[in-house]
């Protein structure tokens, strides 16, 4: 297939994707700002979102404040923010446009649809909460359409291989960003503050259940991290992300293309191997989730090289 | 009754008879039906996303082309008098730009001014003496028609580039047999579904020699195109891949796309592109949106161009009047279809005549499209008229002008109700190793009252076309 159709394919999924967690986060945000607690905590809170994102002074410049209102206002309907739920969205939308003829006409119906629905709403309008749990279920929607009615070929593991790369990315980052902010005082571990905390951040990236049935026991924070990176059969958890980037590049490549294939397979195995303890004793939570933003950064470069975008003089003649 | 000629009604009121069931179906629709019938279908556009973006408007703005629910039936012998004459025409299109690119036989032999055709800048003096496959140069012709009376046809336009609006005529249906199947069990409507077979048919046709399998792909200037929708639409009918010039390269003189898998080599590029962008080293310059080189691997016959390069100048308007000339000189035929009289305005007479009747006739730029640039004189106020003379004796080998025809009309869903609206017919001629067309095309009609200007970057809708198989209505 054409260089530019797949990466149009791989970015429309990495947006939906993206739109869904950013809605995710800041679900996670509103219950916790509903928890007592004094407005500095909700202040910092709320500029966590901001800081996943790398947005602080883009925020700045245009909101004085650090509100719940300003963030979701932001974060969610601002046209010139380019990782709003909004702006997420058109862009999804724009390149499944680029591409109607290789979507089926379902998805791009879907796409379109939402698009439009999403396009009439504002700030106010609907009670946020509903709002945020709608735009989690477009996403929802999208996925089930695609699976339902997309060929399983090359375009569908483009799609595939967008959507895992940037939700193993999101999850990184929000869990990281989250982390911080709620490493609690060692005296408060296994308090109730972290039932109410760290529960409403499993609920965001839906979690909470899975937690329960794979530890039968009390929230604690290095389980959380441990379920969200490690747990091979945890759909949002950084392994299972790889699990699949890995395998979507295996069958995607050949030879010219190995060197892309052994970084996702290197990254994959260290998750695959990894152990909680040694990443929390060896090098630390923060120290680690950092350089696998980095790695993952670096790894979606070498797919647009290899893959999306080829300059000519590497591309290489069919027979 | 007006003095134009209705689709649907005689002169004296009576349905015509190939109206006759529609209009017995009509009379039992309740109008509130028809209502929520329309609004259904402006939903099902909407959200396939049939629009068209217009120029001149805020960038990304995109519009649905009105649809109008009544159908323009056309009788089996109607039909088949526009076919003939459809096809004839086009093989005179086709033999004109053979010669013009060639030995220019039909200057040599005074029927058409030389400086004509070789001062026009729709003519390509980087294709003299290039041969093309099978001496076919415009293998997707959309030829304009309108109607002024019982049998009376005339070629407004004939469209020889990049002519557009197909997806249209297929979508219609599509749409029309979703809302009104019932129709379709009263009335044996010709099919037009299998256009996009036979176009891809066509274009594999004219691969370069030698080539056994060709890669045909469809070069669209991009998704803010306001044919996109078209563009996307008729690659994923075809099966083949929707390539902007970006995905193309030309290498060791030969056409490739950029695929996942490395380069692949392309043989027939259906560009929806005009001669203009297609090759920044020999046309514009700044073009972003064609392949360095493209022309020299065109030349050197490694890749096959549909349209060729250089179709414009056989549907210019400062050619237009020679059309049937062409017939009788290449075919040795009368012509079958009329043309609409027309003044060339660099002509001291003809140029007098125009000033001097403005207020009836229709001008036109001469390499103007869309409606835009043109002036309607018996629509214009005063001050437009003033304008437009001022227009002219700065430049009058700019314009031609023609009388303003009487436009058939025929019932439309308006907001006030089913009243008369004028209307044309676009049928697509193809030409690859044989001429063939889908009985029908897009009939586009002005939703304006009165209006005679049916183009749709003007505010103009469509209609589905039906022409009737056999002879079991009429």
């Amino acid at each position: 297939m054409l260089s530019r159709t797949a990466d149009h394919l791989y970015w429309m999924a990495r947006f939906i994707e993206r739109a869904e967690n950013t809605a995710r986060m800041l679900d996670v945000n509103y219950r916790m700002t509903l928890l007592p607690q004094n407005d500095q905590q909700i202040q910092q809170i709320w500029r966590s979102t901001l800081l996943i994102n790398g947005l602080h002074d883009t925020f700045s410049q245009r909101y004085d404040r650090v509100t719940p209102e300003n963030v979701l206002k932001f974060m969610v309907f601002d046209k010139n923010n380019s990782a709003s739920v909004y702006d997420c969205w058109r862009l999804a939308r724009e390149n499944a446009h680029a591409v109607r003829g290789s979507i089926t006409s379902e998805m791009w119906e879907t796409i379109n649809t939402i698009w439009l629905e999403l396009r009439e709403q504002s700030f106010g309008k609907q009670d946020i909460s509903e709002y945020l749990e709608w735009v989690k279920y477009r996403s929802h929607l999208v996925r089930g359409v695609t699976l339902g009615t997309m060929p399983q070929d090359e375009g569908f593991r483009f799609v595939r291989l967008g959507g895992f790369l940037e939700r193993a990315d999101n999850t990184a980052r929000i869990l990281d960003v989250k982390y911080h902010i709620l490493l609690p005082d060692a005296k408060d571990v296994g308090g109730a503050a972290d039932y109410y905390q760290w529960g409403a951040l499993l609920r965001s990236l839906s979690g909470f259940e899975a937690y329960r049935h794979v530890y039968r026991d009390l929230i604690t924070p290095i389980r959380v991290a441990e379920l969200l990176m490690l747990k091979a059969d945890m759909p949002r958890s950084l392994h299972y992300c790889m699990d699949q980037v890995y395998e979507g590049i295996q069958q995607l490549g050949s030879h010219h293309t190995w060197e892309t294939e052994r970084r996702a397979g290197e990254l994959h195995a260290q998750l695959h191997f990894g152990s909680i303890d040694d990443i929390f004793q060896s090098i630390g939570l923060h120290e680690y989730l950092t350089l696998f933003l980095k790695k993952i950064n670096a790894l979606a470069s070498r797919i647009s090289n290899d893959f999306l975008l080829p300059s000519t003089t590497s591309s290489f003649v069919l027979e | 009754m007006s003095n134009f000629y209705n689709e649907m009604y005689q002169h004296d009121g009576a349905v015509r008879p190939h109206y006759r069931e529609y209009a017995n179906w009509l009379k039992n629709i309740p109008n509130h039906h028809l209502e929520s019938r329309r609004a259904e279908a402006d939903t099902l556009f909407r959200r396939l996303g049939i629009t068209f973006a217009v120029y001149g408007e805020e960038e990304g703005t995109e519009r649905l082309i009105p649809f109008d629910i009544v159908p323009r039936i056309l009788p089996a012998k109607e039909w088949a008098d526009l076919a003939a004459g459809l096809r004839q025409r086009v093989k005179a299109l086709n033999a004109f730009l053979t010669d013009i690119y060639h030995d220019q036989n039909i200057l040599k032999a005074g029927i058409i001014p030389p400086e004509y055709v070789l001062t026009n800048n729709q003519y390509r003096p980087e294709m003299q003496g290039i041969d093309v496959p099978n001496n076919i140069y415009t293998h997707i012709a959309g030829i304009d028609i309108v109607r002024a009376g019982e049998g009376e046809f005339y070629v407004l336009e004939d469209n020889a580039r990049v002519p557009s609006g197909v997806s249209y005529m297929l979508e219609d249906r599509k749409v029309m047999m979703r809302l009104f199947p019932e129709l379709f069990n009263r009335y044996a409507v010709a099919p037009v579904e299998h256009y996009p077979d036979l176009l891809l048919d066509t274009l594999r046709s004219v691969a370069p020699q030698g080539v056994n399998s060709p890669t045909v792909v469809l070069l669209t200037p991009g998704a803010h195109n306001s044919a996109y929708f078209e563009h996307a639409f008729l690659a994923q009918q075809m099966g083949i891949e929707l390539v902007e010039g970006r995905d193309l390269v030309v290498r060791d003189g030969f056409v490739f796309m950029r695929t996942t898998q490395g380069l692949r080599r392309v043989d027939v590029i259906y560009r929806r592109l005009d001669d203009d962008f297609l090759d920044p080293l020999v046309f514009r310059p700044d073009s972003m949106l064609g392949v360095p080189g493209l022309l020299s691997a065109y030349r050197a016959g490694k890749v096959t161009l549909t349209n060729a390069v250089g179709t414009g100048v056989a549907d210019d308007k400062s050619i237009y009047p020679f059309v049937p000339d062409m017939i009788q000189f290449y075919l040795g035929e009368k012509p079958l279809l009329n043309n609409v009289p027309t003044y060339q305005l660099r002509k001291p007479d003809d140029l007098a005549y125009v000033l001097a009747h403005l207020e009836e006739l229709v001008v036109k730029e001469v390499h103007g499209s869309g409606g835009y640039g043109m002036l309607i004189g018996p629509a214009s106020t005063k001050e437009q008229l003033e304008m437009f003379r001022k227009k002219i004796l700065a430049n009058p080998s700019n314009y031609i002008a023609q009388p303003t025809l009487a436009l058939s009309n025929c019932p439309t869903l308006v907001d006030s109700g089913i009243a008369p609206r004028h209307l044309d017919l676009r049928p697509f001629v193809l030409t690859g190793s044989e001429i063939r067309f889908v009985p029908g095309g897009l009939t586009r009609v002005a939703l304006q009252k009165d209006s005679l200007v049916v183009n749709s970057s003007q505010g103009g809708g469509t209609k589905d076309t039906w022409i009737l198989e056999g002879e079991s209505v009429c």
